[in-house]
């Protein structure tokens, strides 16, 4: 028993996890409801009053990933027996499948852009915060401020230029151009995050190594990178994860190629109308990896979300 | 072993080569590390926004590349400081700001304060809590806006079941007057968890000696709240409004899928503005010099601020 003076009584922690519980339950009700509709029919996600018990069907996932054409009886029956069990379902409402939606082709997108840009920013943040935290540099600190600095602009003030240049470069709605786009907006935070997390690996460990006869490139990557391998993972799913969730730039810059799902998914499109369950089938696919992620981060939630200014 | 003809060539090589074989100087290896990064914000960040500041001053439009470009001196920043849509602008989006960094801090410090009493299972509800904040704002944007639905959404159906309206005519999205809050409504609940998780560790960062010397004292809990707890956790606090303060200011993505900026420009914050501006009438030297107001507003608040900041945390 904890007979403490400052520990909270029983009575307060009871109260105090009632309130927040409910709050979690409210909040997380309409991420269920993302969840739930993906699963509905089209009758039911747009049901009045909402129904939350309902029989479960893939149509919503069919119809994200696939481009339907609305068939007459005649070319049903032309059409044979349906094939698949997706096929079926479409069956069902009278179209045709007449090839796959373009909804795979942007998440793939979305994968390549978020790993490349994560990849080439972990790579350039960690030299750069090894270097901002163990050397002398001079103007070290206005450095700093100005890689952080970069990350106050809004998106849409350096669009235009950015499109002006890439349209330049030929790099408008190319992978390489996003890549490079998203690496630089997230330079600050990896090199930020990271140099914190090199800051706390004694610098006693290099110089052993370095007397030991490694050079210092030897002491970087045999000793240093495996202490901060840690801090090195989690800064990456933060690059990660704001690389996939980046809409601004993704909408203005990218419109066929190179376009990520963010800009896609809110413009799925049924037959009649806009199709909720293919839009909230979507969203499902693209949000859960990052609810995943969000729960492998937790430990590291705080200091990534503030730059390293808060390490708990 | 010292046979094969690599490690003969390596004790013959004369020691000062082998060192620069071997390694560089730190000044040269702290150049080469640092410089890749440096290049490439120059080259996104930088370049661009000088770019912007030179458009500013002139006529340029995107989409008539063979006009003649006129240098047309401060006649942009002109025009838009006069232009009373601008202000409109403005108001909303200090209307948005305002409440959601009022409603988020509220909600955050208090969850905070609650969490810090250290329930059962406290860890589980908080990474639960955190869950909205890390989820694309345009695709939560663009799913709130199924919540809000007249008739078939949900958040219209429970607020009617509550208040006894009629689902078919109530909408937050089309009404005017309720549309600026439909924004800060879901912005709150996206946000919220981040003041709560800084909040949080600023209560967490109070050492209990303080508390026990404290209650020895005999202080009360409400005196203990005001003196030690929010005084403290206040540099936390002021942190967590800087960093919403900077990410409402440039609000686009949950508010474009939301609203879209109407009904009419009712949530037309300046980055949708401006991105009408730019990208749909394409008049990129007149939103140049918008796009550097916006910019010189946000960092010169921000200075402002973080100066307060550092004299709050030097207490």
């Amino acid at each position: 028993m904890n007979f403490s003076v400052i520990e909270p009584s029983r009575h307060t922690k009871w109260f105090a996890g009632v309130l927040v519980v409910s709050y979690a339950v409210i909040t997380i009700i309409p991420l269920l409801w993302i969840i739930a509709t993906g699963f509905k029919s089209p009758t039911d996600s747009i049901a009045y009053p909402p129904v939350v018990v309902f029989e479960p069907t893939l149509e919503g996932y069919v119809n994200l990933f696939t481009e339907r054409t609305r068939a007459t009886d005649q070319m049903l029956k032309e059409a044979g027996k349906p094939e698949t069990w997706y096929d079926q379902i479409t069956r069902e409402r009278g179209t045709i499948i007449s090839r796959p939606s373009k909804y795979g082709q942007r998440f793939l997108n979305s994968v390549i852009i978020g790993f490349g840009s994560t990849a080439l920013c972990m790579i350039l943040g960690t030299a750069a915060a090894y270097a901002f935290s163990r050397f002398k540099i001079p103007l070290k600190d206005d450095l700093l401020f100005f890689i952080l600095s970069t990350r106050m602009m809004p998106p849409i003030a350096v669009a235009i230029p950015i499109f002006l240049m890439f349209r330049n470069l030929g790099l408008n709605d190319t992978h390489l151009g996003m890549i490079l786009l998203y690496t630089a907006v997230n330079l600050s935070l990896s090199v930020w995050l990271l140099k914190g997390f090199i800051d706390e690996i004694p610098i006693e460990y290099e110089e052993a190594a370095l007397i030991d006869g490694y050079t210092r490139f030897q002491a970087f990557y045999k000793v240093v990178l495996p202490q901060a391998a840690t801090g090195i993972a989690s800064t990456a799913i933060f690059c990660l994860i704001f690389a996939w969730n980046e809409y601004a730039f993704a909408v203005l810059l990218t419109s066929g190629t190179a376009q990520t799902a963010p800009p896609f998914i809110p413009n799925i499109i049924g037959t009649s109308g806009k199709d909720w369950p293919a839009v909230a089938a979507g969203a499902t696919v693209f949000l859960l990896p990052v609810m995943i992620f969000t729960i492998m981060l937790r430990k590291h939630l705080l200091r990534g979300i503030t730059f390293g200014a808060v390490r708990k | 072993m010292n046979n094969s003809p690599i490690d003969r060539l390596v004790q013959n090589t004369p020691g000062g080569m082998a060192k620069r074989i071997r390694g560089l100087s730190d000044r040269t290896i702290a150049w080469i590390f640092v410089a890749p990064t440096i290049f490439l914000l120059l080259a996104v960040n930088i370049f661009p926004l000088i770019w912007t500041i030179r458009l500013s001053f002139t006529n340029f439009r995107v989409n008539r590349p063979n006009n003649d470009v006129d240098w047309v001196g401060l006649k942009n920043y002109q025009r838009i400081l006069s232009d009373p849509d601008i202000w409109n602008t403005m108001q909303a989006t200090a209307h948005f700001l305002f409440w959601t960094i009022t409603l988020q801090v509220l909600i955050g410090f208090f969850l905070a304060f609650l969490i810090n009493k250290k329930f059962k299972g406290n860890d589980m509800w908080t990474t639960i809590i955190v869950f909205p904040m890390m989820l694309s704002p345009a695709v939560v944007g663009n799913f709130w806006t199924f919540l809000y639905q007249p008739q078939i959404g949900l958040f219209n159906y429970v607020v009617t079941f509550f208040t006894g309206g009629d689902p078919a005519s109530f909408s937050m999205i089309g009404d005017p007057n309720l549309a600026p809050w439909a924004i800060v409504i879901a912005d709150t609940w996206m946000w919220t968890p981040f003041v709560m998780l800084i909040c949080l560790a600023g209560l967490r960062s109070i050492p209990d000696s303080i508390y026990e010397a404290a209650e020895c004292d005999r202080a009360s809990k409400w005196r203990q709240f005001w003196t030690l707890t929010l005084p403290m956790a206040l540099p936390f606090l002021m942190l967590a409004i800087l960093f919403r303060g900077i990410e409402n200011f440039k609000m686009f993505d949950l508010v474009v899928q939301l609203t879209g900026g109407g009904p009419g420009n009712t949530t037309t914050l300046t980055s949708i503005d401006l991105k009408r501006e730019a990208f749909e009438k394409w008049r990129t030297g007149y939103s140049s010099a918008y796009a550097v107001i916006l910019f010189v507003t946000v960092f010169g608040l921000a200075s402002i601020y973080v100066k307060a900041l550092n004299k709050v945390k030097e207490r």
